[in-house]
């Protein structure tokens, strides 16, 4: 659906000087999809992701939305944003509107919906993100961090993306409400489709929710792989300033000392059911 | 005296007014807080969003001054104005946001800036801000420009210029909250060592519940109140308290309890990835 080719990006800091941020990216994003991002800070993540909304063209190579080529000139931006949805970092700072169903509505009514098109949007989109009915005629600055935070997601749903990109849609909220969004964005992926593009500085939330791993580092696309593959480059990861889950560690740990268990292991459930089977073997 | 910081019966209204500078409502959003913190511990604090957290932390170098009841630092009442500097010199902050709290074009002169405003002679200023540049871990760095330092540098130079004022007591609000693992761990690292050997009072305000694994102790906050505290022991073994009020238990704990659940003897107590691992292989190379 969406696919970036030999993508470079550089930024220019005038009189021919210029900074290299992306160096042959290319990956694709198919419907349906979880997809976690994952790079330290300065890899490349943030140039990667204004890049997948037409916000900079690529230096180099080029990015296809359903085939067609969306730096070419003429090319509807609009529209791709309109399927292609961003929920930049901190996304509770651009609520604006007086109540949160008018935030929520100022999306679709930009792209020229009716009016009674636009309500009904942002009603559906206002109930998938689990807001209570009685927030919507608030003022987005009555609510919660959390509650604030999906009002923000709810504004981008309404423009009914078909790929929804989170920067780090999580940092900042408590372990409730970190849980709270994550299951959101895998609902949205189960019940509706909708791919997923997920910036993470927490390996604990990739490894669990997320299908494949992009991994950044300095510019580059190091990694494009399963979770249990991506977490298995323990070291490497280290390298780049990122690091595998707790529980990977922990395994690693016990291989250490003798416990026969597989220390491909990414999440805590996994981890407990190979424990206790290394167990039952041992003492049947 | 003997506490570095001691509250009773804190109070604090966020209270909102129309135009005509009418009452239009009042939110409570700390009730009833009494803590104490004793020289050269380490006191983690958690809550859920909204749990009063950060409005505490504000009342810590009189940012915020109470509505009810009294803060003390180092025995000095933030309500009064006479030692409000003294106070802020004494308990240093340091937010969430790492671009918003350098102000300097080189490291070094960032560093400098918060002695030189308080007076600190010019003779004495490279000093102090080489060996706090150095206990934050980040002097390979002085002569950068704070641009081109990542999340996780930029936090440790806040940290250093907290340090350079020869501060007693460190506060920090969700300092990690926006760094890469390697930031994250930096950060914390460096935040150990500081209590651990300039023996500097640490405040660390998190939601990443296994940055607190050290702490001496935790308090846990809900509704502007102190839920309960007690040692990251005692309070990592109240999952379920804990999940009632929006937060978890670090990665290990939980593993640890699946274990326990499923019949493992492994000691409900165990909060390190090592003693974890040990735990584990002693149970398993058990009676054979």
């Amino acid at each position: 659906m969406l696919e970036l080719e030999n993508v470079s990006f550089t930024y220019d800091n005038g009189a021919g000087v210029g900074t290299r941020a992306l160096e042959g990216v290319s990956f694709s994003v198919e419907p349906g999809e979880f997809i976690g991002l994952i790079g330290h800070t300065g890899s490349g993540k943030s140039t990667l992701l204004q890049l997948l909304i037409g916000l900079l063209k690529p230096t180099e190579g080029r990015i296809l939305f359903e085939g067609e080529d969306i730096g070419q000139k003429g090319y509807d931006l609009k529209k791709l944003r309109s399927r292609v949805g961003m929920v930049f970092q901190y996304p509770e700072h651009q609520l604006f509107e007086e109540t949160v169903f008018k935030d929520v509505c100022y999306g679709p009514q930009n792209i020229g919906l009716s009016q009674k098109e636009c309500e009904l949007r942002a009603y559906e989109a206002l109930r998938s993100v689990g807001l209570p009915d009685e927030c919507f005629y608030v003022s987005p600055f009555e609510l919660s961090g959390g509650q604030k935070r999906r009002v923000a997601i709810a504004g981008i749903l309404a423009m009914k993306p078909d790929i929804l990109v989170l920067d780090e849609p999580t940092a900042g909220l408590d372990p409730a409400g970190k849980n709270e969004i994550l299951d959101l964005t895998d609902e949205l992926k189960r019940d509706r489709n909708i791919s997923i593009i997920l910036v993470s500085h927490c390996m604990e939330d990739v490894a669990e929710y997320a299908d494949r791993i992009l991994v950044m580092d300095h510019g580059r696309l190091k990694y494009d792989e399963s979770p249990v593959v991506v977490f298995s480059h323990v070291e490497e990861l280290e390298k780049m300033g990122l690091s595998a889950p707790a529980v990977t560690y922990i395994m690693r740990k016990l291989k250490d000392r003798g416990v026969d268990v597989r220390n491909n292991i990414i999440t805590i459930p996994e981890a407990g059911a190979e424990i206790m089977a290394a167990f039952k073997r041992r003492h049947p | 005296m003997k506490e570095i910081i001691k509250t009773k019966n804190l109070g604090f209204d966020y209270i909102r007014r129309n135009e005509n500078g009418e009452v239009e409502s009042i939110a409570r959003a700390i009730d009833g807080v009494d803590i104490s913190i004793e020289p050269g511990e380490f006191v983690a604090v958690l809550g859920a969003n909204g749990s009063g957290k950060s409005t505490l932390a504000r009342h810590l170098n009189a940012l915020l001054k109470p509505t009810e009841g009294t803060v003390w630092i180092n025995g000095m009442d933030t309500r009064d104005e006479g030692k409000i500097w003294e106070i802020r010199r004494t308990a240093g902050m340091v937010f969430q946001n790492p671009d918003n709290q350098i102000i300097g074009q080189v490291v070094d002169e960032d560093v400098a800036f918060g002695p030189e405003n308080l007076g600190v002679p010019a003779e004495e200023l490279p000093g102090r801000v080489e060996e706090s540049l150095k206990a934050a871990g980040i002097y390979e760095f002085r002569n950068s420009s704070p641009n081109n330092l990542s999340g996780g540098q930029k936090q440790r130079v806040s940290i250093a210029g907290v340090l350079a004022m020869h501060s007693s007591c460190i506060v920090l609000d969700e300092p990690t909250a926006m760094l890469d693992p390697l930031g994250r761990n930096d950060v914390i690292r460096a935040v150990r060592a500081l209590n651990y050997v300039e023996n500097i009072t640490v405040i660390l305000i998190t939601h990443y519940m296994e940055e607190t694994i050290y702490a001496d102790r935790i308090y846990v906050m809900d509704g502007g109140k102190v839920a309960f505290s007690g040692t990251p022991r005692e309070v990592y073994s109240r999952v379920e308290d804990l999940e009632k009020l929006r937060l978890t238990v670090p990665p290990v704990v939980r593993l640890s309890k699946f274990l326990r659940d499923s019949g493992l003897h492994i000691p409900a107590d165990i909060l390190t990835e090592d003693g974890l691992a040990d735990a584990i292989a002693k149970e398993y190379n058990a009676g054979t």
